[in-house]
């Protein structure tokens, strides 16, 4: 216990320093930038409501990749099954009426969440079927997701009159999650990723289902002796992640924007990748962690103006985290049990 | 058709955009080849066309900026060395992390240079080739850096199909333990190869920023090419060759939907400058199919299986993302 928290600590060291010779480099103020980005996310509390905000597509998408990675796979095309969430809600709430909003915020959940599972499935038909390495499916089935929603807002969904990148048409007020007067996040979207997380932690620790996923991650071919089948476990691995990702889709439409834009997805799942890296592929730390990246996200929005810096600094620090986390670990190469949580390349 | 249309100035554009993909695309061969993944290609392309604009910038010379990629490269590939090949983490994990890292520190510390002017490698005419006819001589009319890359491709072919040396890196990616039982060094040789692979990724960005798509900005446009380079040499069966002929196709279908988008303007033209990357990872379908035995078919001794097998198949180093431990 002692060694873990020594080894965090280090952890932090080396991204502290690293942050701040970077800082350094492009000539900033550290301390100015730092206090900058902690109070433009917990500084009050409608930021930290911002952060909250993004705090719950990022742990959905996390949860979602914790089945995923527990198979050995690496589920890349999380961005684009945050998309296709993000479409299909679009789509079911097209039609809708303002008399019956449930009706449709319902239909707009379950079909993001059948999107995303079914885009999640295609990437694993992919590499089942199709041989295509997981990450090049995925990056793959992105670029096209990416390309439809650039298509719908500029051709079939486009505003009337004019089309742009802001987007398609406003939803309805009666559409939009409710929210606290004044602040961005919705309580509806809290309690949803809450339980995500408990039903996530049940399965992939307390289920014969996670149980089977871990053996196949761990050994495919000693499953198979088993009488596992490592092809179905995989599909059904990406089918839960992908309807996880939907859904943090959805929450984003009728949570966050209200309307469907280009950037939808935020780069979220690529996020979401690092984070559940950096916790080791387990679930417990996977909260705390996406409080700590969403902060980042949201704090060094304001740093372009505040201070002329490019707010790609919370991504640097998010990869640094991520490879300073490795370096922990590979220094102590010694306690296999980590490193054996580390999925690795075994064939393409 | 057009009936000014020819294939000379196309096959000469195709070169030209292509250049920078055959020098990525090329150096993640040799990575690979000897058994290391480099997945942070995406990245790493980026930071170096960052630092290749500002080093051109700053010293207003085109050879500073390309050394300036080129070691940019380099040193991602370091980290890949430190990590993979040293600390034996996953390669993927690694690579991964370190693609996001690197395109975030580009726009992070390019932010100051973002939209300014900087120099710019133009095309010029071979000599002697303006004697040839007007269309023919429109192929030899490139930067230099594209000569750069095809005499690339040639040394590589070379490379790996005759010298001792190539014959040593194929050993390490196939097995570093026989090689090792050899004589050879496999870490070393590792060492070697992603070092020398990074440098030509790094070129590559540099040829990104300083000669096909000049200046730098955020987004530079060449995001996402890092993948297309990783797809491209399993596309190309780890050859060197059918890794530059992956080029070119891509670099042709990225041309031709320049041309298809004035033919259908109703279609957005982002749908156009996104098609090609999705078309070049799912042609690795394609691969796996083809490179699958054909079933126990007699009869036609040359069937369409063949030929795709004779022009898809390709097997990878048989120890491609796996670390080597030396006991």
């Amino acid at each position: 216990m002692k060694k873990i928290v020594l080894d965090i600590a280090l952890g932090i060291l080396i991204v502290f320093l690293m942050t701040s010779l970077l800082l350094f480099l492009a000539s900033a103020p550290i301390g100015a930038t730092l206090s900058n980005i902690w109070q433009g996310s917990f500084g009050s509390k409608a930021k930290f409501a911002q952060v909250l905000a993004v705090w719950v597509p990022l742990t959905l998408c996390s949860c979602g990749l914790l089945f995923t990675f527990r198979a050995n796979l690496w589920n890349i095309g999380i961005e684009g099954q945050i998309m296709i969430g993000a479409v299909c809600a679009t789509w079911a709430l097209r039609p809708a009426t303002p008399e019956q909003p449930l009706l449709f915020l319902c239909g707009a959940v379950i079909g993001a969440m059948l999107g995303g599972a079914g885009w999640g499935l295609l990437a694993g038909l992919l590499k089942t079927k199709g041989g295509v390495h997981e990450i090049f499916g995925g990056l793959g089935l992105n670029l096209v997701a990416q390309g439809l929603i650039l298509w719908l807002i500029f051709g079939p969904w486009k505003r009337p009159g004019i089309a742009s990148m802001s987007g398609t048409e406003l939803l309805p007020r009666q559409l939009w999650l409710p929210t606290f007067d004044g602040f961005r996040v919705t309580p509806l979207g809290l309690f949803v990723t809450f339980l995500a997380i408990t039903l996530t932690w049940l399965i992939l620790t307390h289920s014969r289902f996670g149980l089977r996923l871990r053996a196949i991650g761990k050994n495919p071919t000693g499953a198979l002796l088993f009488g596992l089948v490592p092809e179905r476990s995989y599909l059904a691995a990406v089918i839960i992640g992908g309807s996880l990702a939907g859904l943090a889709g959805c929450l984003q439409v009728i949570g966050v924007y209200h309307r469907l834009i280009p950037a939808i997805s935020s780069g979220y799942g690529y996020l979401a990748l690092l984070l559940v890296m950096l916790s080791g592929y387990r679930v417990f730390p996977v909260p705390l962690l996406a409080l700590f990246f969403a902060g980042l996200n949201v704090g060094a929005i304001q740093l372009p103006i505040v201070l002329q810096l490019d707010s790609a600094l919370s991504g640097v620090i998010q990869g640094g985290s991520v490879l300073a986390a490795l370096f922990v670990i590979g220094i102590h190469k010694a306690r296999p049990r980590w490193a054996s949580f580390l999925p690795g390349i075994k064939e393409r | 058709m057009d009936p000014s249309f020819s294939i000379l100035p196309l096959l000469g554009s195709v070169l030209g955009a292509a250049a920078p993909l055959i020098l990525i695309a090329e150096g993640e061969t040799i990575c690979e080849k000897s058994g290391v993944i480099n997945l942070s290609l995406d990245g790493s392309v980026l930071l170096a066309a960052m630092s290749a604009f500002v080093a051109a910038q700053q010293s207003n010379s085109l050879i500073v900026g390309f050394l300036a990629g080129g070691f940019t490269g380099m040193l991602t590939g370091l980290v890949i060395v430190l990590f993979s090949i040293h600390l034996r983490l996953a390669q993927v994990a690694v690579g991964f992390a370190l693609s996001l890292m690197c395109r975030d520190l580009a726009y992070f510390l390019g932010n100051p240079y973002s939209r300014t002017q900087g120099p710019q490698m133009l095309a010029f005419q071979l000599p002697f080739t303006d004697r040839l006819s007007p269309e023919l001589a429109t192929l030899f009319h490139q930067p230099l850096i594209v000569y750069f890359a095809l005499l690339l491709v040639l040394l590589l072919w070379w490379f790996f199909s005759f010298t001792r040396t190539g014959l040593i890196v194929k050993a390490v990616g196939e097995n570093p333990a026989a090689a090792f039982a050899r004589g050879i060094n496999p870490l070393l040789v590792r060492v070697a190869a992603v070092l020398t692979g990074s440098f030509l990724v790094g070129l590559g960005g540099a040829a990104f920023s300083l000669c096909i798509k000049p200046g730098w900005g955020r987004p530079q446009g060449a995001e996402g090419i890092g993948w297309i380079g990783l797809a491209l040499v399993i596309f190309g069966g780890w050859n060197p060759v059918r890794v530059f002929v992956g080029s070119l196709l891509f670099a042709f279908l990225q041309v031709s939907g320049i041309s298809l988008q004035n033919i259908f303007p109703a279609i957005p033209a982002q749908v156009f400058q996104t098609a090609p990357f999705p078309l070049m990872i799912f042609a690795l379908v394609f691969m796996h199919y083809s490179g699958k035995k054909p079933a126990e078919k007699s009869g036609k001794s040359f069937s369409s299986g063949t030929f795709l097998r004779l022009i898809f198949s390709g097997r990878s180093p048989q120890a491609l993302g796996e670390n080597y431990r030396q006991d």
